[in-house]
């Protein structure tokens, strides 16, 4: 479980959002939605200690992770994968060497475990024949699935998506929105995905979260989501021309 | 205030690095590569540099010393002597600000903007230590061998110049740079060395570490990077040799 409390953020002077509390259950889908600069990114950045927040705590298994030393932090790194916007593969190495590099440093596993473990995940993501690409030679879609392979490849308890599907076509956000509900169900992995396409949040979260006006301004399941009295939020689902 | 607030970002990357040095096993990888990129890789242009600056600084010695009464080899004293103190690490440190400088900013840089060190941290490296570290380390250790290969270029230069142009010969040139050689010269020139390696690559670094704003803020931290690498070099330079010398 993830417990999220009273959660301030400012860069500077600049407040991005103030007082976000927030629970995720073990388990869950939880989607964070929210305008193009409200801060979603840089709310997902605290779940694992990326950025240190001005007021309030994250706290994981009742620990807040922010009063964390260095060695206990990594433990609890290690248990979140995370797909950024861009998919951030390192673009020094191919992409089997982006999946392998976690198990390459974090674990003992021999090259045969290794090259099993990388070949599983990247067929989970339907990219097996792509290893030996460079990350240069990869479309967008690619990227993201191969962030996603390694993502998943030190078998993480909570999985964080960052704009899974934008700037995708809808074969391949649909094919992305699969993935996530296939790691959330049968992996049975805690799930947080940012997004700002309400297709996608719709298909798989179970709840949403909605950033606005620097605060956390709506909080519910998508039941609720659905039938909800918050005219910001209907402008926003409404720009994103989707028909509810 | 902006000026502290960088000074104490630096020193805290800085402290950082130094923390993590024990961390071998994180950086030993990517130690190798810099000491490739920085050292090796950079071989060939400061080697140029310091052919010409010994050549042009031996034609313009022997024009300088008109004086019948002052022997021909007082000019390889002058080149040799100049190369070793102040000229070799100079130029190879001012030349390798832009060479060094820009790639280190440029790679950081990318990486940040890209999100490449969230991934990093996120899968729980320290990315100081895997990133910074073996940067740094690469130039401390690879600068003194740049000064050697740049201040023997200097002299082989200043022989090839003498003798093509008539000035000297080279047993002239050797004699005087033989007569004037102190242990001392050299060893400051290395101090010197390592103190600008450790200026291009922490500074550079830094930038690069803390860029943020796309593919221009990725420009302008590189544009930094290279200009107060100079700036600081021919700081630490003048420093030194007040100290020093
Ligand atoms: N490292 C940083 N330093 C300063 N300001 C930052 C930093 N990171 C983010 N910001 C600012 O925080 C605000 C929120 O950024 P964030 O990336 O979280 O937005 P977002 O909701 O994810 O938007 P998008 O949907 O476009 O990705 C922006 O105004 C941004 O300029
Ligand atoms: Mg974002």
């Amino acid at each position: 479980m993830i417990e999220i409390r009273n959660l301030t953020k400012r860069f500077g002077d600049h407040l991005i959002w103030e007082d976000v509390s927030l629970t995720i259950a073990d388990g869950e889908s939880l989607a964070i939605i929210g305008k193009s600069g409200s801060g979603k990114s840089v709310l997902l950045k605290h779940l694992n200690a990326l950025l240190n927040p001005d007021a309030g705590s994250v706290l994981i298994g009742g620990q807040n992770i922010f009063e964390l030393n260095y060695v206990d932090m990594r433990l609890v790194r290690q248990k979140f994968g995370v797909l950024f916007q861009g998919g951030a593969l390192f673009d020094s190495i191919n992409t089997y060497e982006n999946v392998a590099f976690p198990l390459r440093y974090f674990t003992r596993m021999t090259e045969q475990e290794i090259e099993h473990r990388v070949l599983e995940c990247l067929e989970l993501v339907n990219l097996k024949d792509m290893g030996h690409k460079a990350t240069s030679e990869l479309s967008g879609g690619m990227r993201k699935r191969v962030g996603l392979a390694r993502a998943i490849v030190m078998q993480p308890a909570y999985l964080l998506y960052d704009e899974p599907t934008s700037g995708l076509d809808p074969v391949t956000s649909e094919e992305i929105n699969e993935l996530i509900i296939r790691m959330n169900r049968e992996l049975s992995i805690t799930t947080v995905v940012i997004s700002h396409d309400m297709h996608s949040v719709l298909r798989v979260a179970e709840r949403a979260a909605f950033i606005d006006e620097k605060k956390l301004s709506w909080y519910g399941t998508i039941e609720e989501l659905r039938v909800a009295d918050h005219p910001r939020m209907r402008e926003f689902i409404k720009a994103s021309e989707y028909v509810i | 205030m902006l000026l502290f607030l960088e000074i104490g970002r630096y020193c805290r990357l800085l402290y950082d690095a130094l923390r993590s040095c024990t961390e071998f096993h994180t950086y030993r990888q990517n130690l190798m590569s810099e000491m490739v990129k920085t050292g090796i890789d950079s071989l060939g242009i400061v080697i140029l540099s310091g052919l010409f600056t010994g050549g042009v600084l031996t034609i313009q010695t022997s024009y300088q010393l008109t004086s019948p009464l002052v022997d021909r080899s007082a000019i390889g004293a002058i080149v040799s002597q100049s190369m070793l103190i102040a000229l070799a690490g100079l130029v190879s440190g001012l030349v390798l600000a832009g060479r060094v400088g820009a790639r280190i900013a440029t790679e950081l840089g990318t990486m940040r903007v890209s999100e490449q060190i969230d991934a990093l941290e996120s899968m729980g490296f320290n990315s100081v230590s895997f990133l910074v570290m073996p940067r740094m380390l690469g130039g401390i250790l690879m600068f003194p061998i740049i000064y050697f290969a740049t201040s023997t270029a200097g002299i082989i230069g200043g022989v090839l110049a003498g003798s093509a142009t008539g000035l000297l010969t080279m047993a002239q040139f050797m004699e005087g740079a033989r007569a004037f050689f102190f242990p001392w010269d050299v060893a400051f020139g290395i101090i010197k060395s390592v103190a600008f390696g450790f200026v291009i690559t922490t500074v550079s670094s830094y930038k690069g570490y803390y860029a943020s704003g796309g593919a221009e803020g990725v420009g302008k931290a590189t544009t930094q990077a290279t200009v107060l690498s100079c700036i600081y070099i021919l700081l630490a330079d003048f420093v030194l040799t007040a100290i020093l010398l």
